[in-house]
C-alpha cells in the first residue's frame, strides 16, 4: 500500500514536472536584457548618457514637467522635482483604483493631464508622452523592476500571458513561439531576445527615434500579420503588464537604445 | 511489437484518414487531396516555375528566409529558427514538400512553420491579410519547382 502510494506521488511529480515543461517560460536564472543580445557599440551608445540619443527625450521632458498650462499646474507644481519619481516607472503598468483596471505609464500621464491639469490628453507616440514617460523612466534608471507585485493585477496578467502564449495572425504564430522558445537564434539576420521590456521608451535606431513598448508590440503584430491592438485596448495593457512582470527584478535600463 | 515499418504505415494510414475528412478550406482555396504526408498532385494543375520559385523564396516579403538559410550567398541576411533548405529536393518528394509549404501543421501540431496556403482556423488576422492565404497556389507550384532542383546538402 505504502508502495502504491509513492507510486502514485512519483507519477504525481511527473506530471508536475511535465506541465511545468510545457509552461516553457524563461528560467528567471536565464533571463536577458535585449541589451546583452546587442553590438558593444550599441551598448556603448546606452551607456554614455552624453551618446544616448534617448536622452534626448529625457531633456525635451524636463522642460516640459515644468512649463505651466495656461490654466492648471505644471507637472512640477505638485510632484516638485522630477527626481520625485525615483521608483515610480518600474511599477507600471500599475492598478488604478478609480478606474478598477490596470493603467500602463502613458495612460497615467495623461489621466493626470485630464483630471488635474485641466490639459487634453496627450496622442499616442507623440513627442511630448514620449518626452514625459522618458523623463518619468530615467528617474528609475538602474532599479529593479516591480510590476505586478500588487495582488489586483494577477488576474489581468493571467490575459496577458494568454494572449503571449496564443498563436495569431496570418502566420499563426504566438509571441512565445520566438520569445520563449528560440531566443537564442537569429530571424533573418536579427537577434530574437526574451521580450523583456526593461528600457522603454526606447530610442531605436531602426525608428531614428524615441517608441514606447506598445509601439514595439504593434511592429511584432503586423510582423505575424494580425490586427494589432489599439493603444488604449485592455489586451494591449495587460500584454504590457505580462511582459513587465516577466522582468521583474531586473534592472530598469530608460532610455534604453535598442538596434 | 508492431514492427517499425507497420507502424509508420498505420501512422500514416490514420493521417491519411484524418486529412482526408478535414473540412472543406475557404472558398477562393482550391480543394486537394492529402495521400500519406503527401499531396501528390499540383494545386490547380498549376505548373511551377523554379526560377520564380527562387525570387519567391529569397524575397523578404514571403517570409522564408526569416528563418531558414539555403545556398543563395548574395543573400546578407538568413535565418537560423529552421533547417537549411540546402539538399531539401533530395530529403523529401514533390508532393511531401507541397504538404509542407501547404499546411505543415496537419503533420506537427507545434510547429512554427506557416502553413503557406490556408485561410482559415487562423484567429485575429490581419485586415489585409484576412482570407488570404500567404502564397497562391502558382506560387506554392513555383516553390515546390524550385525546392526539388535543391539537391546539393550544402
Amino acid at each position: 500500500m505504502k508502495r502504491l502510494r509513492n507510486i502514485s506521488l512519483s507519477l504525481l511529480a511527473v506530471i508536475a514536472f511535465t506541465s511545468l515543461i510545457e509552461a516553457a517560460e524563461i528560467a528567471p536564472g536565464e533571463r536577458r536584457s535585449g541589451a546583452s543580445f546587442m553590438s558593444v557599440e550599441t551598448q556603448a551608445m546606452q551607456n554614455d548618457a552624453t551618446a544616448n540619443p534617448g536622452m534626448l527625450g529625457v531633456l525635451d521632458g524636463e522642460v516640459l514637467w515644468t512649463r505651466k498650462p495656461a490654466a492648471g499646474r505644471a507637472c512640477a507644481d505638485c510632484h516638485g522635482d522630477a527626481s520625485s519619481m525615483r521608483g515610480v516607472a518600474v511599477r507600471y503598468p500599475a492598478f488604478d483604483d478609480k478606474l478598477n483596471r490596470p493603467v500602463d505609464l502613458e495612460q497615467r500621464v495623461n489621466l493626470c493631464r485630464v483630471d488635474h491639469q485641466q490639459l487634453p490628453p496627450l496622442a499616442d507616440e507623440s513627442r511630448d508622452l514620449l518626452a514625459l514617460t522618458a523623463l518619468i523612466g530615467r528617474q528609475s534608471q538602474g532599479m529593479p523592476i516591480e510590476t505586478g507585485a500588487d495582488s489586483r493585477l494577477q488576474a489581468f496578467i493571467d490575459k496577458g500571458r494568454d494572449a503571449f502564449m496564443r498563436r495569431q495572425g496570418q502566420l499563426n504564430l504566438a509571441c512565445t513561439n520566438c520569445h520563449d522558445d528560440n531566443w537564442d537564434k537569429r530571424l533573418a539576420g536579427s537577434a530574437i531576445t526574451q521580450a523583456h521590456p526593461t528600457g522603454y521608451p526606447v530610442y531605436r535606431l531602426e525608428w531614428q527615434g524615441l517608441g514606447s513598448l506598445k509601439r514595439r508590440l504593434r511592429n511584432c503584430m503586423i510582423g505575424v500579420r494580425t490586427q494589432p491592438y489599439s493603444a488604449d485596448a485592455p489586451e494591449m495593457v495587460e500584454l504590457e503588464l505580462y511582459l513587465m512582470s516577466r522582468a521583474r527584478g531586473m534592472a530598469s535600463e530608460t532610455p534604453a537604445v535598442r538596434p | 511489437m508492431v514492427s517499425r515499418r507497420r507502424a509508420s504505415t498505420l501512422l500514416s494510414a490514420s493521417v491519411a484518414t484524418l486529412l482526408l475528412t478535414a473540412p472543406v478550406r475557404a472558398s477562393e482555396l482550391v480543394p486537394y487531396a492529402v495521400i500519406g504526408d503527401a499531396i501528390p498532385l499540383p494545386l490547380a494543375g498549376a505548373v511551377g516555375d523554379a526560377s520564380a520559385g527562387r525570387a519567391i523564396v529569397v524575397n523578404r516579403t514571403y517570409t522564408c528566409l526569416l528563418c531558414h538559410s539555403g545556398p543563395f550567398t548574395e543573400q546578407r541576411f538568413q535565418g537560423d529558427l529552421a533547417p537549411s533548405l540546402a539538399g531539401t529536393g533530395s530529403r523529401w518528394s514533390e508532393g511531401q514538400l507541397r504538404l509542407r509549404l501547404v499546411d505543415a501543421s496537419r503533420l506537427n501540431a507545434a510547429t512554427i512553420m506557416p502553413s503557406y496556403y490556408r485561410a482559415d482556423g487562423l484567429q485575429r488576422v490581419g485586415d489585409a491579410w484576412l482570407g488570404k492565404p500567404i502564397l497562391s497556389a502558382q506560387q506554392i507550384e513555383d516553390v515546390v519547382a524550385y525546392l526539388t532542383t535543391l539537391q546539393n546538402p550544402s
